[in-house]
């Protein structure tokens, strides 16, 4: 097993008390202090990751743009520059190769931000997909050249969330981001340091994903933590980030997703243009969608005192039907909840099951996902009543 | 290295353990190390009172929001008394693991087995020894 890797933020890490765990190849914080207060904080006031393991794909030329509409299952032609957008990768069988965010920097430009773990994989398959389309001459499908580059060791990247972030942002470096919508991103300077800020995220409130030079990270990294500690602001770790995303029930690629997986059986299917151009994967899915999938992804809440946890058997009169792919003390909810494949009728709200935590058989509830509800909904929420 | 604090007097497992002989009652709960370790402990599942214990049996277990922990028997014997708080305020292990955060009181059946244990000395060297 070689060593991991180190993000450019790797002593900073240490000296503010950061116990490093080993994650996708890479050494880093799962916690500074508690979970539970770094989980607080993003939900209440802000939190700080470095999230400089996931890799950044560009791709550019004239062709870029129709090669990104066939390999990926979300709408490319409606992207507007200076926009980003969730979407995944699939092989033939529909099944998910990565899922991550599309940026658009120009008219012919692009980045993928992946996954750490899937970053090898996804640059031999964008390389391997192209090839095989045009026959080995390196263009893509409407017949323009695509340059393609791996940027991620020389990328680092900030998750700043929680209400708070505008202010903490505001704070350090004067930068407004009133006119920033979500999912929209621009060229910003933070103390004279260029960075790209996008205003997107992986734990269900608002805030920014910074984009910017390795060797620009630490600096920005303790501008923004200084700024923030005064409005409750904490350094927060790859614990507090999996609780986030998991009460938002977004995806987590290795536990939810996999290769084997479609979008359809993930719940993911208002991420996939079944009325857009072709793309590759779309035949199965299509064929998936009139048939059914086999199973499907729940989100569920234990009645038993207890957690369930990611590989956990699902069992329901007396038989194996499925597994945990992710489970976890919700910190907002004082609840276990936790996602997992199960047959179709038992993924409706309501349905119940067991999970075998060691040698129990947990009672669970099948609830709505997400199981906290994201910012921007909480906020039309109040304007309802 | 984390400071860690273990008093005198008190017996130590290589498990993590700490046990206090108090008369013919031996109180049981976790280190100040295992505590730190797990980070904020949301759930402990022990034994009813009245379950009798072999030395080395997984009694319960204690839960983190990242990880699971078995809890062995330091000593054989039964068990008299289970923390009934740590139900609803699991964080008192965090707290005051060894306070409010003690886990059981056993008693004994042979208070010899208590000399297998280390002293608080011997436990710091075993910790150091898995800290690097």
């Amino acid at each position: 097993m070689s060593r991991p890797r180190r993000t450019p933020l790797d002593a900073l890490h240490r000296a503010l008390g950061g116990r490093m765990v080993e994650f996708a190849g890479f050494s880093l914080p799962v916690r500074y202090g508690s979970i539970l207060a770094e989980h607080r904080a993003v939900r209440e006031a802000a939190g700080l990751f470095d999230v400089s393991h996931m890799g950044q794909l560009h791709l550019e030329g004239p062709g870029a743009r129709a090669a990104l509409e066939w390999l990926l299952c979300c709408p490319i032609a409606t992207l507007g520059i200076g926009r980003v957008r969730y979407g995944m990768l699939l092989n033939h069988r529909g099944g998910v190769v990565d899922d991550l965010t599309v940026y658009r920097t120009g008219p012919g430009q692009f980045f993928l931000c992946v996954n750490a773990a899937r970053r090898e994989r996804v640059r031999a398959w964008v390389r391997e997909q192209l090839a095989a389309e045009s026959g080995g001459t390196g263009r893509s499908p409407a017949g323009g050249p695509v340059r393609i580059e791996d940027r991620s060791d020389t990328t680092a990247l900030l998750a700043l969330q929680g209400p708070r972030s505008p202010e903490v942002l505001e704070r350090a470096f004067g930068v407004s981001t009133r006119d920033l919508r979500r999912f929209a991103f621009r060229p910003v300077e933070l103390g004279g340091h260029r960075a790209r800020l996008s205003r997107t995220g992986y734990t269900g409130e608002d805030g920014f994903e910074i984009y910017l030079a390795a060797e620009d990270a630490e600096p920005v990294f303790r501008a923004l933590l200084d700024a923030g500690r005064p409005l409750g602001l904490l350094p927060a770790g790859l614990g507090a980030r999996d609780t986030l995303r998991l009460e938002a029930a977004l995806p987590l690629y290795g536990h939810e997703l996999d290769e084997d997986t479609s979008p359809l059986e993930a719940g993911l299917e208002r991420f996939v243009k079944f009325d857009g151009p072709e793309f590759l994967g779309a035949k199965a899915l299509r064929e998936q969608r009139a048939r059914g999938p086999a199973r499907r992804l729940c989100g569920f809440v234990l009645e038993d005192r207890g957690i369930a946890r990611a590989g956990h058997a699902i069992v329901s009169e007396g038989c194996e039907i499925g597994r945990v792919t992710s489970g976890a003390p919700s910190p907002t909810l004082g609840k276990s909840i936790g996602l997992g494949y199960v047959p179709p009728p038992l993924a409706r709200p309501g349905a119940g099951f067991r999970v075998r935590v060691r040698d129990r058989e947990l009672r669970a509830r099948v609830v709505e996902i997400p199981f906290v509800p994201p910012a921007h909904l909480r906020r039309a929420k109040v304007r309802e009543d | 290295m984390a400071e860690y604090e273990f008093p005198e007097g008190l017996r130590y497992s290589e498990e993590d353990e700490w046990a206090r002989l108090e008369g013919d009652r031996l109180v049981v709960g976790i280190t100040d190390y295992a505590q730190q370790k797990l980070g904020d402990i949301v759930f402990v599942e022990l034994p009813e009172a009245g379950t009798h214990v072999e030395k080395g049996d997984r009694f319960g277990s204690i839960e983190s929001v990242k990880a699971v922990a078995d809890l062995f028997a330091p000593a054989s014997g039964e068990i008299i008394e289970v923390n009934p708080d740590l139900e609803d305020h699991p964080e008192l292990v965090n707290e005051d693991c060894y306070g409010d955060g003690w886990m059981v009181v056993i008693a004994p059946d042979d208070p010899a087995e208590l000399d297998d244990l280390m002293d608080a000395a011997a436990y710091a060297k075993h910790v150091e020894s898995r800290e690097d």
